[in-house]
């Protein structure tokens, strides 16, 4: 893609955003979106993000983290905590030279970095001596990890304690959303296809003979774990600041964290596209299923680990697989004798 | 031991010793590689040939002694800074990375030559492009020399045995060595495919400019190539000289015929 093409890409993008942000807050005419379906659509774009980024590490470097939901509330209390106590300070300093407007649509940008550059040190402070041993070690670290920050925030009065942190102003819209839901895509869809995206496949595949190819795994390693924990803190972040959904810790604990793995093992470990559907449909069925747990209390999560269950027998690799979903499958598809093996997409 | 002699062998082992806990995989041993050079490393099974490649490439650490390549002490170094200094190797039990292609293998391996930038790659710059395609032209041209280039874009462990080790070696030279360490490459090759990739290897040696060191149980192969042969027997070096020299001597018939 030549640079002009990704100026334009950009903007267009951008463009869209912000007219479905106009759509999805003020509607067109009669059609409204009503609170509980935008809460949804925001929700699942925090799924996005989330499990994008989880299969940085999970899916590509094959490291098995169960701290996602730390580095979500590291990043998550950060930047919620800069807006609630300094977001007026920010609005107003960028205000004087740029304008209200932009002084006011400034500070969720500047939180959510705030957010993911604290849940980034936390990811180094986690990562470096985790990650430095061979084995599965990631995977008990980051499940303590998650668990004293848990602990830890539970103790601070400042950001609500054990009640979650709810004087909060909701400035994460379908925007940033979504925004940030695309920048997630496109980092490790970027990485992927990149000297450092082979180096982290090599160290998934085979950890002695990536070394003997000259590549030093344990930085490898550390950098996804470190860029990933920060998309993380950027999920985090817009969660904590969307309306009526307050971060409270007792939510953030690691069974958030598998929820998130079994968002992407669900669309396929290592595929991007997958994780995004595994995300929407990891966020939808719980809603979905909540009539039934009306009728029976208790049925919707039975359904649910039976829904997993069956995916682990019949198709362990994912719905995706390591692939990514692509129109052209349906064009090969078309062509006459044409292997049926690879739209393994839709066959649950 | 002189720094001069150091730095006129490409590689220069000083009394290595390996100990796993009781057993000693290799003792005292000492090697002196001249550049250039096709030096072959026989012994019997369970010798301690591969543990010298461990050793030698930052698998393992000696236990006593000194690894010289090219003058600078190696021994302790990591596996990755080893290779950074040009030594490059083969498994004995091919360690492909079997979820990428053929091509994905070789171009890893080009990695340490990239000067790419994490940013770069984020962000798309038209750098990171321009290295992308050096990259997959390198390994493109070094698949053709292996006449893997057929099948770059298939699965690498989905190769016949005998092409996963061509492959291992195709990759290998993708780090650009000056020193090649190749473990049984033949195994498991047929008569004709061995006598093929005897050539080959001669041929690598001086269109690259490598100096080669190769364990190889086959014989035939090794006879027909290398200049100089090291024979290990129990971790130790019990003979060293010409393949005639070797051939004729009674301490390896005895190892061979007496050991096995
Ligand atoms: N990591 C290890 N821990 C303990 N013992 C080891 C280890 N690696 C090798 N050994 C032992 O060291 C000795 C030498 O093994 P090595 O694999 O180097 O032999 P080899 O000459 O390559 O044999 P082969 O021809 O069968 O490949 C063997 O007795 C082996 O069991
Ligand atoms: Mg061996």
């Amino acid at each position: 893609m030549s640079t002009t093409r990704k100026v334009l890409y950009f903007v267009v993008t951008i463009g869209v955003l912000l007219l479905l942000n106009q759509v999805f807050e003020h509607g067109v005419g009669d059609f409204q979106i009503r609170g509980y379906e935008a809460r949804i659509v925001s929700l699942i774009g925090i799924a996005i993000t989330l499990a994008v980024s989880l299969n940085l590490i999970n899916g590509l470097a094959g490291q098995f983290s169960l701290g996602h939901a730390g580095f979500m509330a590291v990043g998550g209390y950060s930047a919620t905590y800069v807006t609630v106590y300094h977001g007026q300070q920010i609005a107003g300093l960028i205000g004087s030279s740029l304008g209200e407007v932009a002084g006011a649509a400034l500070v969720m940008p500047i939180s959510l970095a705030v957010g993911a550059i604290a849940a980034a040190v936390a990811g180094l402070a986690v990562g470096v001596p985790s990650l430095r041993l061979k084995g599965d070690y990631l995977a008990i670290v980051t499940l303590g990890f998650g668990e004293i920050i848990r602990v830890i925030i539970l103790n601070i009065p400042a950001v609500g304690g054990a009640t979650g942190f709810t004087n909060t102003t909701p400035i994460a819209n379908f925007f940033w959303i979504f925004a940030m839901a695309i920048l997630t895509i496109v980092i490790v869809a970027n990485i992927r296809s990149s000297t450092f995206g082979r180096a982290l496949s090599a160290i998934r595949e085979d950890e002695i003979a990536a070394e003997a190819m000259g590549i030093n795994t344990t930085r490898y390693k550390v950098l996804a774990f470190v860029i990933s924990a920060a998309l993380a803190g950027v999920a985090g972040g817009l969660s904590g600041q969307l309306f009526a959904n307050p971060l409270n810790p007792q939510n953030l604990n690691f069974v958030k964290s598998i929820e998130v793995i079994v968002m992407i093992v669900l669309g396929g470990i290592g595929s991007i596209t997958g994780a995004v559907f595994g995300a929407a449909t990891i966020t939808i069925l719980p809603e979905a299923l909540r009539d039934v747990d009306r009728q029976f209390p208790g049925l919707r999560m039975v359904i649910y680990s039976l829904l997993l269950i069956l995916l682990m027998i019949f198709r362990p690799q994912g719905l995706l697989g390591r692939k990514e979903f692509s129109v052209n499958w349906f064009r090969r598809r078309k062509a006459p004798l044409a292997p049926a093996s690879t739209g393994g997409g839709a066959d649950v | 031991m002189s720094d001069a002699s150091a730095a006129t062998a490409v590689l220069k082992v000083d009394a290595m010793t390996k100990r796993f806990g009781g057993l000693t995989a290799v003792r005292e041993l000492s090697m002196d590689v001249p550049p250039g050079a096709l030096y072959g490393l026989i012994g019997p099974n369970g010798a301690g040939k591969t543990t010298i490649f461990n050793l030698l490439t930052g698998v393992y650490t000696p236990t006593e002694g000194s690894i010289h390549f090219k003058g600078t002490d190696v021994a302790g170094r990591k596996p990755y800074e080893i290779t950074k200094l040009g030594v490059a190797r083969t498994f004995q039990n091919i360690r492909l990375f079997g979820d990428m292609t053929v091509l994905e293998n070789v171009m890893t391996a080009h990695h340490i030559r990239s000067r790419q930038v994490l940013l770069d790659a984020v962000v798309g710059t038209p750098r990171h492009r321009h290295e992308e395609r050096e990259t997959r032209d390198r390994a493109m041209e070094l698949l053709k020399i292996f006449d893997l280039d057929g099948v770059a874009n298939e699965g690498a462990t989905s190769l016949p045995y005998g092409n996963q080790r061509r492959l291992e070696i195709a990759r290998a030279l993708a780090t650009e060595p000056s020193l090649l360490l190749l473990d049984e490459p033949a195994a498991g090759m047929n008569p004709q495919e061995s006598i093929d990739l005897m050539k080959l290897i001669g041929w690598l040696r001086d269109e690259f400019k490598l100096t080669i060191l190769l364990v190889e149980h086959n014989m035939k192969v090794v006879m027909g190539i290398c200049e100089r042969i090291q024979v290990i027997d129990y971790g130790k070096c019990i003979a060293l000289g010409t393949p005639d020299e070797i051939q004729k001597n009674p301490a390896v018939i005895e190892a061979y015929l007496g050991g096995a």
